[in-house]
């Protein structure tokens, strides 16, 4: 047989394999989206969305371009092992085709080529030989910064590297031998035959000098077979999957489809998409004030793919989205953390038909307030919005004045995704019973739940986007001091809903607005999070400790938020001045 | 059912527990798993404070002591009022994590009821 030698049996086998597990796997996720799911991508199929796909599929798969964004050292490194690889396989296939004639053959006649064909004697040789060498040393080059990364993350521009399983372990021994092996088989190929390009050609008449060239480059060509066999073997079991996960991800992700109420077929597509390159651990507030070094996005979708997970990873997250923040390929990872905080025992079921049970009379109004739970707690916020009402002379009711149910968003966080429904009919009904034609709430949790799980009728606003909204038409004036404040975005409020602008609007009218780096979508989370029931109260101190800390750098008079949670958690260390937006305003209007 | 006797006053019925033989083991298991629980002086502020209470006669305070009394029984009963609105946990003065004490005997006595189902069926 031409182009054959008994060398490339490992990689055949690991080719093989690879790919019918491959395959086994995608039918099977795609059987298990469901119908309603699949018409959507009959619908967007032949639509201008599978173009930006196959876009993203370059600039995400290959080159990488979040990553850069962030942090330009790890960007160079994912691009130029992704895109040199692949520019490696793609220039291999045509070199190939020069050397043999042959469109089709089997694929290691392209990846062994030297061996088969180890002198330049076909049209473009020089040109190939060349091409291949620049990116064979791209690929080095990122292996060699991905080694350096594993022992000094710091050199990577990273806090810490991403601790792994053994399957990752072999997968990344192998995937790191595989191009050196490929260099020593062609440098000696080359120095035997007196070929090769500035690469390979000169470390071959280097070698040459004083090693057996002409025997030692069949071991090597078996070498580099073998672990090219190996990393293909365990590729599927091992983070590695994302190279083929994230393809799969982009497509149906741009089609319209997310994940739903159960981990299977488009949530499969997205847990084997991580590539566990761990960005997220560095953002990560748990890892980077509490210490905290095993419950981060990567690690969790680890445990739920390898159906690892304990409850205290599954429950032991703040929900602050900082992760999804940075998550280079965009993996909804709170979405999966709520799946998975069913217990997998079960649970007593809640029981909230006592709502219905209780008549409660409300007053009309045009505008209904709902304070809710955690702004009963501060009362000061809620006296301050009910100032401002009367200031601005709106005809309002307050719907959770005496006996007021909690929204629902804090039980579904736990994991109990359909508790809530007794609490949204009663709050809807008091809503609707009330009259109004706007609802205005003054926390973020309540204003995210009801925004989207309450389909009401009529808008809602946050308090922030309230007074915006007052100030803007001259139902109240504001008086400028010289205060200086640095505002903090509330998650639930800012990452979690938009809204940044308004309540900045508001502050810059009543005294001097400070920014600070962390704010926006990079805002930290105080740390009171409600979504996370594991973390203990000296954690939660060193995270909240650590956010007062880093935000009063600038040593502002007066720390304001917007969120009654963010207020209370704050206020319990007692370092600085705490406000929430609508006790500033109606202290100065 | 207790009824005013002819001097107006109420007989209550005889209520004995007998620690030696209620069930402790969920009161143990929590307590190793959640030691802020142990903080726990039952003053009363998660239970002044709970949104449940306003509309029931929830009682954290009261669940805490069924639990280490080891009355699992009405429980359960109790635990399905919870709203899990986390003003507990933001009342305590002591920083017991008081949600993560409800999800955890919810879980635990759900399996403690499975339990008790299958050891009837065998009967």
């Amino acid at each position: 047989m031409e182009y054959f030698d008994i060398f490339v049996i490992p990689f055949t086998i690991g080719v093989i394999f690879l790919f019918s597990i491959l395959i086994g796997k995608f039918v099977y996720w795609f059987i298990q989206i469901p119908r309603r799911d699949k018409r959507l991508i009959g619908k967007n199929f032949f639509t201008v969305k599978t173009l930006k796909s196959i876009w993203e599929c370059i600039t995400e798969c290959l080159l990488h371009v979040r990553i850069f964004k962030t942090n330009p050292r790890l960007g160079f490194m994912h691009m130029s092992i992704a895109f040199g690889w692949f520019m490696m396989i793609l220039v291999g296939k045509f070199q190939s085709t020069a050397a043999t004639g042959m469109w089709i053959e089997p694929p290691h006649v392209a990846i062994f080529l030297k061996y088969f064909v180890p002198t330049e004697s076909y049209r473009f040789a020089h040109l190939f030989a060349a091409v291949m060498d620049f990116f064979l040393l791209l690929v080095l080059t990122g292996i060699i910064l991905a080694a350096v990364k594993r022992f000094r993350p710091q050199a990577a521009g990273m806090k810490r590297p991403t601790k792994h399983t053994t399957f990752d372990k072999v997968a990344l021994i192998s995937l790191w031998a595989i191009f050196p092996l490929r260099l020593l088989a062609e440098s000696f190929t080359s120095g035997t035959y007196d070929s090769g390009s500035f690469l390979t050609g000169s470390l071959g008449r280097l070698f040459e000098l004083f090693l057996p060239v002409e025997s030692l480059y069949y071991p090597a060509f078996w070498g580099y077979s073998i672990a090219l066999g190996i990393f293909f073997c365990a590729m599927p079991f091992s983070r590695y999957m994302h190279i083929f996960g994230e393809i799969g991800l982009i497509f149906l992700r741009n089609w319209g489809l997310k994940t739903e109420n159960k981990v299977e077929g488009f949530a499969n597509f997205e847990l084997h998409s991580c590539s566990r390159c761990g960005m997220c651990i560095d953002v990560c507030q748990l890892s980077t004030a509490a210490k905290i070094n095993d419950v981060q996005s990567v690690y969790f979708l680890r445990d739920e793919r390898y159906n690892t997970l304990s409850r205290r990873v599954a429950n032991n997250c703040l929900m602050c989205g900082r992760c999804e923040e940075v998550c280079p390929v965009l993996i909804k990872s709170n979405r999966h953390r709520l799946l998975m905080r069913k217990s997998p025992f079960g649970t007593v079921t809640p029981d909230f038909s006592y709502l219905q049970r209780n008549e409660i009379s409300i007053s009309s109004g045009d505008v209904a307030y709902f304070a809710g739970c955690m702004t009963h707690l501060t009362s000061s916020i809620k006296m301050s919005m009910l100032r401002i009402f009367e200031k601005a002379d709106v005809h309002y009711t307050f719907i959770d004045e005496e006996k007021g149910a909690c929204c629902g968003r804090p039980i579904m966080l736990s994991g109990a995704l359909n508790a809530a429904d007794d609490m949204i009919a009663f709050n809807k009904k008091l809503i609707k019973e009330s009259g109004a034609k706007l609802l205005v709430t003054s926390c973020p949790i309540c204003y995210k739940f009801f925004n989207e799980n309450y389909k009401l009728d009529i808008p809602v606003m946050h308090h922030t986007e309230y007074i915006n909204f007052l100030v803007k038409e001259r139902k109240i004036k504001l008086q400028k001091t010289a205060e200086k404040y640095v505002y903090h975005d509330p998650c639930e409020l800012g990452r979690l809903s938009g809204i940044y602008e308004q309540p900045r609007t508001v502050l810059q009218k009543t005294g001097i607005l400070v920014s600070v780096p962390e704010e926006k979508e990079d805002a930290l989370c105080c740390g009171g999070s409600l979504a996370n029931t594991e973390i203990n109260y000296a954690e939660r101190g060193n995270i909240v400790r650590d956010v007062i800390c880093t935000l009063s750098a600038d040593e502002p008079d007066c720390l304001v938020t917007a969120c009654p949670l963010c207020k209370k958690t704050f206020n319990k260390e007692r370092i600085i001045d705490v406000k929430d937006i609508a006790e500033v305003v109606a202290s100065q209007m | 059912m207790t009824e005013n006797n002819l001097f107006g006053y109420k007989i209550s019925k005889p209520r004995s527990i007998s620690m030696d033989s209620a069930d402790l083991s969920l009161a143990h298991e929590i307590l190793d798993k959640i030691p802020t629980f142990r903080l726990c002086i039952s003053c009363g502020g998660c239970t002044s404070a709970c949104t449940a209470g306003n509309f029931t006669d929830f009682n954290i305070r009261r669940v805490n002591l069924m639990l280490r009394r080891g009355q699992l029984e009405t429980l359960s009963k109790e635990l399905k009022d919870c709203m899990f609105c986390g003003k507990c946990y933001l009342a305590c003065p002591h920083g017991v994590n008081t949600r993560n004490v409800i999800l955890m005997m919810k879980e635990l006595l759900y399996e403690w009821e499975q339990n008790i189902d299958r050891r009837t069926e065998k009967l």
